[in-house]
């Protein structure tokens, strides 16, 4: 299937392109992917609370066209009604089937019971921590006797140890076969989530999204993770996620690189963090070369916040990612080394040299008598690219990158870029 | 009067003026020439039930305060139900939003005191009885002060319903009208009852000037607190207006015990998002009700008869609601839709230009507009004074929480106090000192207004973090610097929203306070507002609706050229947090 949205000028933004999914009985399906890939968007559009262009979603052998019976989602903000109670919550999609209000209950206190909250029917939302929140969306979704489950990266807005127990509540019931399911789907950016928790991971690549690969995980439940089958199961996605933009181009290196185009959309990424990776990974233990499912755990870092530093730094050839291991580059070392003024120079000069759009914005600033232009100026442009949204994002992103390299100013007050420099 | 600390910006939706605008203008004008035109011919003496109905004893007051609270309760009704209706409309048509909303934003703008009179004489044309036109007219006129704002804040919570949530009970298959009462009608609620507040505070000014209205020979006269003053200045009776302000104190603070207090302890748990720090409402009455088994046993059954709807409609609404409307085929609804707008747009252009051409010279449309000019200056003279004054004084109450807490209630209260009860004791002490009525009749304009400058610094002052205090006392930022770079900042956008209410409010306020009478002294200000006023007492209509045209235009386009972008600027730059 398709999915594409409508720009303003009457053209269309492709988010998903030749997506071919099915969930068999019995089966946990990841999503996995990073911000942009789709991924929440296929979730949408299987949950019928979106429609693609073109190709079909069918439930049951029908053609899915809303939200169909039998499908139930968990959110990742879990989405309860704050002014319902738990019980109220719970009660929710029971009433929206019209039952007879003894079974509504009956139920509900049954699901209620399952899933843990035992005691909690008359809170409300605000009083309970984020763990018990998200149980009271998984009694809210499994109380409909849903064959579907859709999961919205349900555990990514907790902390790592209530996520942890959650998950392996979840996965006991589930092995025990005490939820009334007959398949789940799973959307997730973090890779030993999906292989803790999955039968099935389809790898997700962006722009369009696509299904990149699909790996099927057979090890036995309870996983653990030391286990060094699952490490290697990891450490593969890993080396899946970060080799595929070489795997549908060809050419010379610099073509494969990003950054080379005005049409790449680039992360919003703090210059410290750039410089902070940087000097981790020229530190000890790692010594210029680091492997990244390592380096990920041991900074507290989840993929969606790891691969865009990483792929920055990648695009200002301060490193080298390849095969799941981040390497130093001569200049990345030079410019860890280095004090504050020399790595502003080194790091202009980088900009410049290697992210196209930085050296556009400079150029026309300089072209200019005034040494001015304004925020659309560019944003028209990239715009022909990319979504309006996107090209935010990226102007966001050259901004930031330019007022730490000095290379240009930004006033937000006036909307343009200027060559000023109080 | 006890509003939430941090106030919900009156105009938050900055939009461009549009095709749509025009339309609105044109729209609410045309209505009004419609009004006045039927009325015209329908215009004759009344027996007057006349001003001897009236009692100045004192015992006489309860009934009257009860009379005029039953006409702010039924208008408030009305209020609701419109609300209800136009602005879920509204937010869930297209083609109505692209009407209703520029319509609202007009309405808004409108000085409600102006059209009385048209409605008095279109009421009373449609009710049998006198009376009963007259309740309906005075009814009308203060749901035209209250419903506004009200639809305006309904409409704006259900097009920002959180995604999320919206998400969640599409997937669960709730029924629209489930979705209605179970989502959109909960998320609505705080900012709707405290739009509700807002609305019955500026009500009570109304209620008083529309009770005793005149029109040409015609004096309706509706027993109750207004009236009761109308008397009493008739009369040059200082007791009797001392006791109707004691009364309405008290009606006012029973309505905040009984109603508002209960209402906002009640919505706290309608907020989304619960800020941190701050303490929830509590009222007495709402812990009796919600304790007593008797409230809980009569409840039951309505509840139950509730959720019985709930089933009914999601069993008539099996089929799923597809998804994104088939754009071809609305495609030339949308011309019909438009050609008809335009049609009715022209018709009412020729209308109004027709009919105030008819009474009025061209001279006369230049003449309105100078008056308009002087009204205006006097607006902004005041908003600047008043803002002079009580941001400072707002300031220094914000920082301090034990102040502000005893000042926040009582500034809600002299905000919701109608002014216009206090303008007698102005013109005898105005006529006494021998001033200048040009200059000295202005301040009674916003008298009653300057209350939302107070009390929207007090609001903003007190949320200045206490970090940021302190890193000002920790670098030694004193005196001037430190309104500079700290307290001016930080309560800007606040203030802006006070400023807004209270320039609109004094506008409206103009008709009043223009000309202003006492017994047979009647002292009057050049300004637009005493030219609608007289025109009003001559039953001159003609004038009446290019003062209220001319006036609308004065509103609408100092909001759009200078109020919007003040506070567009404030939201971006000051907004803490």
């Amino acid at each position: 299937m398709r999915k594409s949205f409508r720009k303003p000028d009457g053209d269309e933004l492709l988010v998903l392109d030749g997506v071919d999914l099915s969930l068999r009985e019995g089966e946990i399906v990841g999503l996995l992917g990073r911000s942009g890939s789709g991924k929440s968007t296929l979730l949408r559009l299987i949950a019928g609370l979106s429609v693609p262009v073109a190709g079909s979603i069918r439930y049951l052998g029908q053609p899915v066209t809303g939200p169909p019976p039998g499908i139930a989602m968990v959110f990742q903000s879990f989405a309860l009604f704050p002014w319902l109670t738990v019980l109220q919550n719970v009660q929710l999609g029971l009433e929206a089937l019209a039952l007879p209000p003894g079974e509504i209950r009956r139920r509900a206190l049954g699901a209620i019971d399952l899933i843990g909250l035992d005691g909690f029917e008359s809170a409300y939302p605000r009083e309970l921590s984020g763990g018990m929140r998200q149980r009271v969306g998984f009694a809210r979704a499994l109380v409909v006797h849903p064959n579907i489950l859709l999961m919205d990266e349900p555990f990514s807005a907790l902390d790592v140890l209530t996520a942890e127990t959650l998950r392996t509540d979840f996965l006991d019931l589930w092995s025990e076969g005490q939820l009334p399911l007959k398949g789940v789907i799973l959307v997730s950016h973090n890779i030993e989530e999906a292989v803790l928790m999955c039968d099935r991971i389809l790898v997700l690549g962006s722009n369009p999204g696509r299904i990149l690969n699909e790996i099927k995980i057979e090890l036995p439940h309870p996983r653990a993770r030391l286990d060094p089958h699952f490490r290697d199961l990891v450490e593969s996605i890993y080396v899946e996620m970060t080799s595929q933009r070489s795997t549908g181009l060809a050419g010379k290196r610099s073509d494969r690189l990003p950054g080379s185009g005005l049409g790449t959309i680039l992360p919003l990424v703090s210059s410290n963090l750039l410089a902070g990776l940087l000097e981790a990974i020229a530190g000890s233990p790692y010594n210029g070369n680091a492997d990244l499912p390592v380096i990920a755990a041991s900074l507290q870092m989840e993929i969606d916040e790891l691969f865009p530093v990483a792929e920055t730094l990648q695009m200002l050839r301060f490193v080298d990612v390849a095969g799941g291991d981040i390497r130093i580059t001569t200049e990345g070392r030079q410019f860890s080394d280095a004090a504050t003024d020399e790595r502003k120079r080194l790091f202009a000069q980088h900009l410049l040299t290697h992210v196209a759009l930085s050296a556009h914005i400079r150029r026309v600033l300089d072209e200019r008598p005034s040494h001015r232009a304004p925020w659309s100026r560019f944003s028209d442009e990239l715009e022909d690219h990319m979504s309006p949204d996107a090209a935010e994002q990226t102007l966001r992103a050259i901004v930031d990158l330019g007022r730490y390299a000095e290379v240009f100013a930004y006033d937000d007050q006036a909307h343009a870029f200027s060559l000023d420099n109080p | 009067m006890s509003l939430p600390s941090t106030s919900i910006p009156a105009v938050s939706r900055l939009r461009a003026a549009t095709v749509g605008d025009l339309v609105a203008v044109l729209l609410v004008l045309g209505t009004l020439v419609m009004l006045a035109q039927a009325s015209r011919g329908l215009m004759q003496p009344l027996p007057e039930p006349g001003l001897g109905a009236i009692d100045l004893h004192p015992s006489a007051l309860p009934e009257y305060a009860l009379r005029t609270s039953m006409r702010m309760l039924g208008a408030m009704v009305l209020s609701l139900v419109f609300t209800f209706t136009y602005a879920t409309w509204a937010a869930k048509s297209r083609r109505a939003e692209q009407i209703l909303i520029p319509l609202l934003d007009i309405l808004q703008s409108v000085p409600i005191l102006g059209f009385i009179s048209v409605t008095v004489v279109f009421f009373m044309s449609l009710a049998p009885g006198r009376l009963l036109g007259a309740e309906l007219a005075a009814v009308f006129a203060i749901f035209t002060s209250q419903a506004w704002n009200m639809a305006f804040s309904f409409y704006q919570s259900l097009r920002t319903v959180p995604n999320e949530l919206a998400e969640a009970s599409r997937s669960f298959r709730l029924s629209p009208w489930m979705r209605f009462w179970k989502l959109e009608a909960p998320f609505a609620t705080p900012a709707l009852i405290w739009n509700m507040m807002m609305s019955m505070s500026g009500g009570w000014f109304f209620v008083v000037a529309s009770e005793a209205i005149s029109v040409g020979n015609t004096i309706v006269t509706l027993p109750g607190i207004g009236s009761y003053i109308a008397l009493a200045i008739a009369h040059r009776d200082l007791g009797a207006i001392g006791w109707a302000i004691v009364a309405m104190l008290i009606v006012i603070l029973i309505y905040d015990q009984l109603l508002f207090r209960p209402l906002v302890a009640w919505a706290e748990r309608f907020r989304f998002e619960q800020e941190a720090g701050v303490m929830p409402l509590r009222s007495w009455v709402l812990s009796t009700l919600r304790r007593s088994g008797l409230v809980s046993w009569v409840l039951s059954p309505v509840a139950i008869a509730w959720r019985r709807t709930y089933r009914r409609s999601t069993q008539s609404a099996k089929a799923p609601t597809p998804i994104g409307p088939d754009r071809r085929a609305t495609d030339w609804l949308d011309r019909l839709w438009y050609v008809t707008i335009a049609a009715v747009s022209l018709i009412a252009l020729w209308k109004i230009s027709a009919f105030v051409l008819a009474g009025v010279t061209p001279g006369e449309v230049g003449t309105a507009m100078l008056l308009g000019l002087a009204t205006m200056t006097r607006v902004f003279v005041l908003i600047a004074l008043a803002s002079v004054i009580w941001v400072p004084a707002g300031v220094w109450l914000g920082l301090r929480p034990g102040a502000a807490r005893i000042a926040q209630p009582i500034v809600q209260f002299m905000a919701a106090f109608p002014a216009n009860l206090l303008f007698p004791l102005a013109v005898s002490a105005i006529v006494a000192l021998r001033l200048d009525p040009d200059i000295w009749l202005s301040p009674l304009m916003i008298l009653g207004t300057q209350w939302y400058i107070v009390f929207n610094v007090i609001a903003g002052a007190s949320t200045i973090p206490a970090e940021l205090r302190d890193i000002g006392v920790n670098l030694n930022v004193r005196g001037w610097l430190w309104w500079r770079r700290i307290a001016l900042p930080a309560v800007f956008p606040f203030y802006v929203t006070g400023a807004i209410t209270a320039s609109g409010g004094a506008w409206n306020a103009s008709i009043v306070a223009e000309i202003v009478s006492w017994g047979d002294t009647t002292l009057k200000a050049r300004g637009l507002g005493s030219y609608i006023a007289e025109a009003t007492e001559a039953g001159d209509f003609h004038r009446v609706v290019l003062g209220i045209a001319v006036m609308s235009g004065f509103v609408v386009i100092i909001n759009r050229a200078f109020w919007r972008p003040l506070y567009a600027f404030a939201e971006r730059k000051f907004r803490l947090g």
